[in-house]
């Protein structure tokens, strides 16, 4: 059901770059452990009689026995990814799902198929699958599976089999009549404080979030700036004998510090944006899970509080109380672990970026310390030259 | 160099201070006035300090100061003053002469200007300087007692008057060139650098902003509390040390800017003497038409078109008295012409000759302070980057 008409490959190769590499096994677990390696790449652009879309080629590499093969190559759009994320959120309402990109980035200038634009929603995909597979329940899941695996016709065929629309509408119906009633009532004290660190947390990202773009921004008015002052010594030492190589000296020196400008804008776009941005939707993600438990919970309470007033049929409520009962208990054992996962893998995510952003400011000022010191040798060695020639009779 | 005054006299600009009088329309005004203290050195022996004489003068006192002495020493570049208004800012510079940091970079440029004009063997021995220095009283009536102002051409206030000069000196030519590049490279320089400072103020800024938020951060943070309330910590000194930064900044542009300013004086310089070739040329052509009319009048003949001929074909000749009478004339006017024609060629050697000399120190001075200017300038990028 993909191309119909022309495929039309329209991007350079985009292999993915060394550091993400490393970022990828940077994820968590020690290399060794993993058996399941997962890359996207490629993106293509097709163009049929009703659309234009992108596809991307995701390729895994696995060692485990419930895979029929070791190698499996196949190409994705945005759409397989959702599906893949609704049907995950809905075997695991109170697990963390990760982060998918946004469809369509509305802010700033970004064009809806931009080279920008897609290489950062690749990386970002790339991200999401690595994050799957390194969850310990959810790289077990089927549907994640047969995403990983099957061909275009196959995984089409599977996405219409699974509860029909209808029945999904009914379930979300029936959720929000429970999160209208509570949960909260009889919310245990952990999650309230989740809750509540949730809320610090997410605005705190978003402020950082800004904070970051706003810095970019500035850094490249700044660069655009620097790129013009270079060249007006090169004008000048034009016009002047003595001080011609001083000047064009100082040239030079801005013209590298103005290099060193471009690495380290290139350095915060790749690493610090990207993170901050993942944890912007991670904080809106968790809300979305407590809400989901508290809704569970609420499930629970109501029948509760409907057995306090029916005193009959007993024997009938209490069978489903035991079941929800159950359901609670799973759901928050469920979501405390992967709450203090994700708390780990967030302070190692952060630290790792800050940690970068420090370095790359570091190297940064040493290049440019390391230019300008070398300029200032050679002009105090012409100086001394010119004093020595000077005493000479 | 060795009877320059500035080898004799410690001078400097030392205090500013904001005043209120009446100025010439009767009108309350605010102004500033500095305070010259001068020193004599020789008397200084082991421990014995000389008495300071000190007065205070306004930044009008200087302009007048230098008016003269760019009159008197046509052929002299003299050194500038200090910007009058606050030009080639950032956002974060005030514009307002009344800002004390304007005012406290002006006094520096002030006393730049004294010391400049001190070690300059020809105007360091101006009477009328070394008054400026010592005599508060009665200085401003002194300098126009000398009448400088007559001699002040009205000519060279139009700025872009060309005169039509049929021989001009190329080397002179050259140099108004060169002051003219000077200054555009160099006010294009101080425009970017300008906008260049801006930016980066605006990029140390920002990351102040993470101060706050991290250490908001922190609070909830368990575990990495300690990590975020440093880096905190770190970027509010960060953002902190850009203004210290751009100050020194401020410092390296006006050094440029002095240049910037001297690139003009330069330029005067080129001009009195564009003018004065003029003058040679305009005197030289005038006593040339003289003698001719001289000619024409002694022999009878008129050897070009002019309105006398028509007039004397239309209206018959003169009378020989009259004749005679105009020959006279002409013939003493020759002679005023001849001298004034010599006087003036000596003149313009003589300008020529101390103008040159003068232009050499110039340069010589030029290249060595642009030359410390920039080194300067990389010491001071690799103490930001050390930061």
């Amino acid at each position: 059901d993909t191309s119909l008409a022309e495929v039309n490959s329209f991007s350079p190769s985009m292999p993915i770059s060394p550091s993400s590499m490393i970022n990828q096994y940077k994820l968590e677990d020690e290399p060794e452990l993993r058996d399941l390696f997962i890359t996207v790449d490629d993106p293509e652009s097709h163009i049929t009689a009703i659309e234009t879309f992108i596809t991307y080629r995701v390729v895994t590499k696995t060692s485990r026995g419930e895979f029929d093969s070791s190698e499996y190559e196949v190409r994705r759009r945005y759409q397989d990814f959702l599906w893949l994320k609704s049907k995950l959120e809905e075997a695991h309402p109170t697990l963390i799902i990760p982060p998918l990109p946004e469809k369509f980035i509305m802010k700033g200038m970004v064009e809806r198929f931009s080279d920008e634009f897609i290489e950062t929603r690749r990386k970002a995909l790339h991200k999401f699958l690595n994050r799957i597979a390194d969850h310990p329940t959810l790289t077990f899941n089927e549907d994640f599976k047969i995403f990983l695996t099957a061909q275009a016709w196959e995984l089409s065929s599977h996405k219409k089999q699974g509860p029909g629309l209808l029945s999904r509408m009914g379930q979300t119906v029936r959720a929000v009549a429970s999160s209208v009633r509570g949960g909260v009532k009889n919310r245990p004290e952990m999650f309230t404080e989740m809750n509540d660190y949730m809320e610090t947390f997410s605005q705190k990202i978003n402020v950082l979030d800004k904070i970051a773009h706003r810095i970019y921004k500035e850094e490249r008015e700044y660069f655009n700036e620097m790129k013009e002052y270079g060249p007006i010594h090169t004008l000048w030492s034009a016009s002047e004998e003595d001080i011609a190589d001083s000047l064009k000296g100082v040239a030079s020196c801005i013209d590298k510090c103005c290099k060193a400008t471009e690495k380290r804008m290139a350095g915060l776009s790749e690493n610090l944006l990207p993170i901050l941005h993942e944890y912007v939707l991670y904080s809106e993600i968790l809300m979305g899970v407590l809400k989901r438990r508290d809704q569970i919970q609420g499930e629970l309470d109501s029948k509760v509080d409907a057995l306090a007033n029916k005193k009959t049929e007993k024997d009938l409520f209490s069978e489903e109380i035991g079941k929800l009962e159950d359901k609670v208990e799973c759901a928050n054992n469920a979501l405390k672990a992967d709450w203090d996962r994700w708390k780990q893998n967030m302070q190692c995510d952060m630290r790792s970026t800050f940690t970068n952003v420090a370095e790359n400011n570091l190297h940064y000022y040493e290049e440019c310390l390391a230019t300008w010191e070398s300029f200032l040798a050679s002009q105090t060695v012409d100086l001394h030259v010119e004093e020595d020639s000077e005493d000479k009779p | 160099m060795e009877d320059c005054l500035a080898k004799k006299m410690e001078i400097t600009v030392s205090e500013a201070e904001k005043r209120t009088g009446r100025n010439a329309m009767n009108m309350q005004e605010t102004y500033t006035a500095y305070l010259i203290e001068t020193r004599a050195v020789e008397s200084q022996s082991e421990g014995q300090c000389a008495p300071v004489d000190s007065l205070w003068r306004r930044y009008s006192e200087f302009e007048l100061l230098r008016n003269y002495l760019s009159v008197t020493y046509p052929h002299i570049v003299v050194p500038p003053l200090p910007e009058k208004r606050a030009d080639f800012v950032w956002h974060k510079l005030s514009a307002d002469n009344m800002d004390p940091d304007f005012v406290e970079r002006r006094r520096i440029g002030l006393e730049n200007f004294l010391l400049r004009v001190a070690s300059h063997p020809v105007l360091c021995q101006d009477k009328i300087f070394y008054s400026f220095l010592t005599q508060e009283a009665g200085w401003k009536e002194m300098v126009n007692e000398t009448g400088f102002q007559l001699k002040a051409d009205s000519r060279l206030k139009a700025l872009n008057a060309t005169f039509r000069v049929k021989n001009p000196d190329k080397r002179f030519t050259e140099l108004k060139h060169y002051s003219d590049e000077l200054q555009s490279v160099i006010s294009h320089l101080l425009r970017v650098r300008a906008r260049v400072a801006d930016r980066l103020y605006g990029v140390y800024k920002v990351h102040g902003n993470y101060g706050r938020v991290f250490s908001e951060w922190s609070a909830i943070e368990k575990e990495m509390g300690d990590g975020l309330q440093s880096a905190g910590h770190h970027m509010d000194v960060y953002a902190a040390s850009i203004d210290d930064i751009l100050e020194e900044e401020e410092h390296y542009a006006d050094q440029l800017k002095e240049y910037l300013f001297y690139a003009e004086a330069l330029r005067a310089v080129c001009r009195k003497h564009e003018l004065m070739q003029y003058d040679l040329e305009m005197a030289a052509q005038d006593l040339t038409s003289k003698k001719q009319q001289c000619e024409e009048l002694a022999t009878g003949t008129v050897r070009t078109f002019s309105l006398k001929g028509m007039t004397s074909k239309l209206f018959g000749q003169e009378t020989p008295e009259q004749r005679e009478a105009k020959i006279k004339i002409l013939e003493e006017q020759i002679q005023e012409g001849e001298e004034q024609l010599k006087s003036k060629n000596l003149e313009s050697r003589d300008f020529v000759k101390s103008a040159w000399a003068d232009i050499e120190r110039f340069k010589e001075q030029k290249n060595h302070d642009l030359k410390e200017a920039l080194i300067s300038y990389a010491v001071m990028q690799i103490s930001m980057c050390k930061k």
